[in-house]
């Protein structure tokens, strides 16, 4: 037995919003992973609980009118990483989700759960950050959309007011366009264990496949919440693909992180692992892109 | 403050059933106290260990980080419902004897449940992939080697079986 209070069960996402007006002080519950967990460690005892995992109309991917990528909140991870639209289009998305705890769990978790939790440690949030993905909220008052950067407060904090509920993640056309990524989890122990450092990086070629039209780049962990790194951005941008370029992308990194020291790694060892990181990743995202370096 | 009871209906080893569940139940406690599906082992109970795993509407699921009223309308099979009609083992659950993948039993039901999804997906997977596709157990006895074998036995002989009957490999 979970020390569960009550239990709102939502019909639809229009009574999901009416029963978090209703009850302010009740946590969402989508697949339970994480939730049930800390009820689990006592550290939500005695909630109240509004679940939204029946809400089917959530789950699942599809490209919209505008031929974004709209992924439902409640799309499971192994559903992600099984779904033709995300192996055509952003198929790391993929890979990174299908690093996420054990194959069960990766069957019960969802996106938009991993997302709202806030945590760094996310192994979606690097990626979503890199692609520039945009979250969906759906309130009393209707829709509103706001990039992922703006969704993410502090860690552990989102932007998500009180009678909302996140609906849907989407991936802009023409960010996804072209796009090819690539995503590495560093972890002292894989599987089963969250993220230590989570590196997701993706490029654009110019037509010839010889320069990087443009490049993106995100950690997870490496701050307090999932960030891009501009100056190495800015550093690749309109170069030759070669290892002077790759060289250049991994340093700039240094500039805009700010790893810090902890139990589970020093701030030396957390840089040493970002640049590397950076570094790999660009390589294989640029092979993946059909680019050979020079 | 009194208890929140649901109505729910589900289908249990391809039993119909009705119930009427606490709402703080997990699964794993519907499955053990209401239907005495013993098989469905309290371990962890966090969803580290795998003990408790099931397959809902074909997919396995950690029971005990699943609510008990999430069950309405879904169809759950545990390791029972895998015994033939006189009590046979089916050929997994002989697998596991024979290549002594199983010593005190506890992580058993839980890995021949994944191993079942495996097996009915119809493909075959390297051991690498097997190896993934089984992590998310744990067993404090056999070293994993021997349940891998077991898994890999059952797979290969399913598919010989199949490409016989001219069926799609
Ligand atoms: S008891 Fe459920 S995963 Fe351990
Ligand atoms: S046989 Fe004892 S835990 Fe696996």
């Amino acid at each position: 037995m979970y020390d569960i209070k009550a239990l709102y069960e939502a019909q639809s996402v229009a009574d999901a919003v009416r029963l978090r007006l209703e009850h302010p002080q009740a946590q969402i519950i989508a697949g339970g992973t994480d939730v049930l967990v800390q009820m689990r460690e006592g550290k939500r005892a005695g909630a109240e609980l509004i679940s939204i995992y029946g809400l089917d109309e959530l789950r699942g991917v599809s490209l919209d009118g505008e031929e974004n990528i709209r992924i439902g909140s409640l799309t499971s991870f192994s559903h992600i990483t099984k779904d033709p639209v995300i192996q055509r289009y952003i198929n790391v998305l993929g890979e990174a989700v299908d690093q996420v705890g054990g194959p069960q769990i990766r069957n019960a978790g969802t996106i938009g759960g991993n997302t709202c939790n806030g945590v760094t440690s996310a192994d979606s949030a690097s990626t979503l950050f890199a692609w520039d993905a945009v979250i969906e909220l759906t309130g009393s008052q209707g829709v509103r959309r706001l990039p992922i950067q703006d969704f993410y407060l502090s860690a552990g904090k989102v932007d998500l007011r009180p009678d909302e509920l996140q609906t849907a993640i989407l991936i802009p056309r023409d960010s996804y366009e072209s796009c090819f990524g690539h995503y590495i989890k560093y972890a002292m122990r894989n599987a089963m264990d969250i993220a230590t450092t989570g590196c997701s990086v993706n490029v654009v070629l110019s037509g010839d496949r010889r320069t990087i039209r443009r490049a993106r780049i995100a950690y997870g962990v490496a701050g307090p919440i999932p960030m891009r790194c501009p100056s190495a951005e800015a550093a690749a941008k309109g170069k030759p693909l070669t290892d002077g370029t790759v060289e250049a992308f991994a340093a700039a990194v240094l500039e805009d992180i700010r790893p810090r020291d902890s139990w589970r790694a020093s701030k030396a060892f957390r840089e040493h692992i970002a640049v590397e990181l950076a570094r790999r990743c660009l390589r294989e995202a640029c092979e993946l892109a059909g680019g050979a370096m020079e | 403050m009194s208890t929140q009871y649901k109505r729910i209906r589900c289908v249990v080893n391809g039993k119909s059933v009705e119930r009427m569940v606490d709402v703080r139940a997990s699964l794993t406690d519907l499955l053990r106290n209401d239907f005495r599906l013993t098989s469905v082992k309290k371990g962890c109970e966090v969803g580290e260990c795998g003990a408790c795993n099931v397959i809902i509407d074909g997919e396995c699921f950690n029971s005990c980080l699943y609510l008990a009223a999430w069950a309405d309308g879904k169809e759950i099979r545990t390791l029972e419902g895998l015994l033939g009609p006189g009590g046979e083992l089916s050929d997994i659950q002989q697998a596991f004897i024979d290549e002594a993948a199983i010593q005190c039993g506890f992580c058993t039901p839980g890995f021949i449940m994944t191993a079942v999804e495996i097996l009915e997906s119809g493909r075959a997977y390297t051991d690498e992939e097997l190896r993934k596709l089984l992590s998310g157990h744990l067993c404090r006895c056999t070293g994993y080697e021997n349940i891998l074998r077991a898994v890999k036995k059952t797979m290969m002989k399913r598919l010989e079986a199949s490409r016989g009957q001219g069926g799609a490999v």
